[in-house]
């Protein structure tokens, strides 16, 4: 193969070129060899086999209190309000953001300043802020509500100090929650082609059909991946209500913690996997939903895990086979 | 509303003005198709036929002029001695009897074929599911995609696609079908079997105004060929005129480049 470059080679020489495609057609390709990959690989494997050594060996963790704590009703309570709010929140906000990015794109100028001032307004103040005014600020209406005759229904709720907190956090929660979400739904809503709106107009569907059936549904498909991401966040910023003296996941946590303060870092570490877990089980809901309305989209679906895991088995004996043939 | 029986529309534009800001693009058309008439546009690129289709049902509001279907004035009514815009409730319903067909399909991806054409006399409350999708299934026999109800729409060819446009169209049972450019997005090989069904559609009595730059197409089928340019009609007749003895120097010129 290696053949001196030099005075011997010659132009009638070339067509000589061809010949190896004939001797080495029956064979396979040998991939090429990359060592560069094998090292990073080694590195990589022996900085995650330390760090997962350390998690286990270091007494410093303490997992047998984190054993103790992990179920324990406090948590698991926290655990439940946490929910409540990040379902109560991620509803409302929702919709509110739906609600906004309409105004936003409408005709009327004034709709689209509203929403525009209040997207602008909720996106730069810290939420930590906007729970803390309205804890205030709930407050100061209480006091105030006796002599007012309006919504006796929706205030009926201070009875209970705990629903207010509640009711605080999820408002707090939801008006910050809606100024992202507006920008989501919105983003979704202008990623529809122009052509749709077009002949849904065209057939005279009416106008909330072209939007709830039409426009809508297409628009999920960038809305889902954008709000899940917004979802995580919000999951993890309901840790913030403990501010507002609403006992959450973090603030259960938080409060054993002062309680027995040698039990700090398994209560973390407590925190941490529920909202590892919380993450994963919205992460695997997202993928179901994507799928769903990935429908059309695509000339396929994308394949579930279990799927993708059946079609790499077979590929995997294929090559088996292959190799042992050759 | 039952199947078979569909009124053709008489469909009349009356001194239609409309401008992009300070571009003119129709500058004074005046066109009166008879019922059953099937009249084929044409005309050099940005000379507004297409906006010319686009007026007829509304989905471009004429700044001056007015079009009729039926007799019935499209997204505008009388007051007094002028002409207020619709409701856009009134406007969509008077789209129902205006069928219209888009070069790029714009078939609703995330539903199958048989929801496609089904959705619109559903949603405009004229038939129940059944019997929408029954029709459904009538009409996608009639294109030739009787076998493809369940698919959607990215999953078929070009021509397919049109073919279901087209079906979706017809499910309002509209007594005009407006064609922008049907088959300027296809493959060639693909650009027949869409001309068969809409020249299937000639011979049924629907009157139809087609956009396209298929002069062999317009010389078999249309009874009136339009030709337009900087926003007027230049000249209009039977297409043995028009096409073959051309009397205008602007319409030689056009056929000159596109023959």
């Amino acid at each position: 193969m290696s053949e001196p470059p030099g005075a011997t080679v010659t132009l009638p020489e070339a067509p000589t070129a061809d010949e190896p495609s004939k001797t080495f057609a029956a064979q396979r390709v040998l991939p090429l060899r990359r060592p560069g990959r094998w090292i990073a690989t080694a590195v990589a494997l022996v900085l995650v086999a330390q760090f997962v050594h350390g998690l286990v060996s270091n007494p410093f963790y303490q997992w047998d209190r984190w054993g103790y704590w992990f179920l324990r009703p406090t948590i698991l309570d926290g655990l439940l309000i946490t929910l409540e709010v990040t379902a109560y929140s991620a509803v409302l906000g929702l919709i509110g953001g739906i609600v906004l990015a309409l105004a936003r794109l409408s005709k009327s100028p004034v709709l689209r300043a509203v929403s525009w001032t209040y997207v602008w307004a909720l996106r730069s103040i810290p939420l930590i802020v906007v729970l803390i005014f309205l804890y205030n600020f709930s407050a100061l209406y209480k006091t105030l509500s006796v002599g007012i005759p309006f919504g006796p229904a929706f205030f009926s709720f201070d009875e209970s100090r705990f629903a207010t907190d509640m009711v605080v956090a999820v408002i707090g929660l939801s008006l910050n929650e809606a100024a992202y979400a507006a920008e989501v739904v919105r983003g979704g809503i202008l990623s529809v082609d122009q052509g749709q709106h077009e002949a849904a107009a065209a057939l005279g569907l009416p106008k909330s059909y072209q939007f709830t059936k039409i426009v809508f549904p297409q628009a999920l498909r960038s809305i889902i991946p954008n709000y899940v991401n917004q979802l995580i966040g919000l999951i993890k910023g309901t840790s913030l209500v403990f501010y507002v003296s609403l006992l959450d996941l973090f603030g259960s946590a938080q409060t054993m913690g002062s309680t027995y303060p040698g039990d700090i870092v398994p209560l973390l570490l407590v925190v941490t996997v529920w909202y590892l877990i919380l993450t994963s089980v919205v992460s695997v809901v997202q993928f179901y939903v994507e799928r769903h309305y990935a429908r059309g989209a695509t000339r396929g679906l994308p394949p579930t895990p279990l799927q993708k895991l059946r079609t790499g088995l077979t590929a995997l004996r294929a090559r088996i086979r292959r190799e042992a043939a050759v | 509303m039952t199947t078979d029986t569909i009124e053709a529309a008489t469909v009349e534009v009356h001194d239609v003005h409309k401008w992009y800001g300070t571009h003119r693009v129709l500058d004074g058309v005046d066109l009166t198709v008879r019922p059953g008439e099937v009249t084929v546009i044409l005309g050099p690129s940005g000379s507004g036929k297409s906006t010319l289709l686009r007026v007829i049902n509304h989905l471009e509001k004429p700044d001056i002029g007015y079009v009729s279907v039926n007799g019935e004035l499209i997204g505008v009514k009388r007051q007094g001695e002028r002409l207020r815009e619709l409701s856009e409730r009134a406007i969509l319903a008077q789209r129902g009897r205006i069928g219209f067909v888009f070069q790029n399909f714009n078939l609703f991806p995330h539903l199958t074929v048989l929801d496609n054409v089904a959705a619109a006399p559903v949603a405009t409350g004229r038939l129940g599911r059944t019997e929408a999708q029954e029709l459904a299934r009538e009409l996608l026999g009639r294109v030739g995609l009787a076998a493809r109800t369940g698919a959607y729409p990215r999953q078929l060819s070009g021509g397919q696609q049109q073919r279901v446009a087209i079906a979706r169209a017809l499910a309002l049972r509209p007594g005009v079908i407006l064609f922008d450019e049907p088959t300027s997005a296809l493959d060639p090989e693909l650009v027949g079997e869409v001309l068969a069904v809409i020249k299937d559609l000639a011979t049924s009595g629907t009157t139809l105004l087609i956009v396209t730059h298929e002069i062999g197409f317009a010389r078999e089928i249309a009874d009136r060929v339009v030709f337009i340019d900087g926003g007027k009609i230049i000249e209009q007749g039977p297409p043995s005129e028009v096409l073959d003895k051309p009397r205008h120097e602007r319409t030689r010129d056009f056929l000159s480049k596109v023959l």
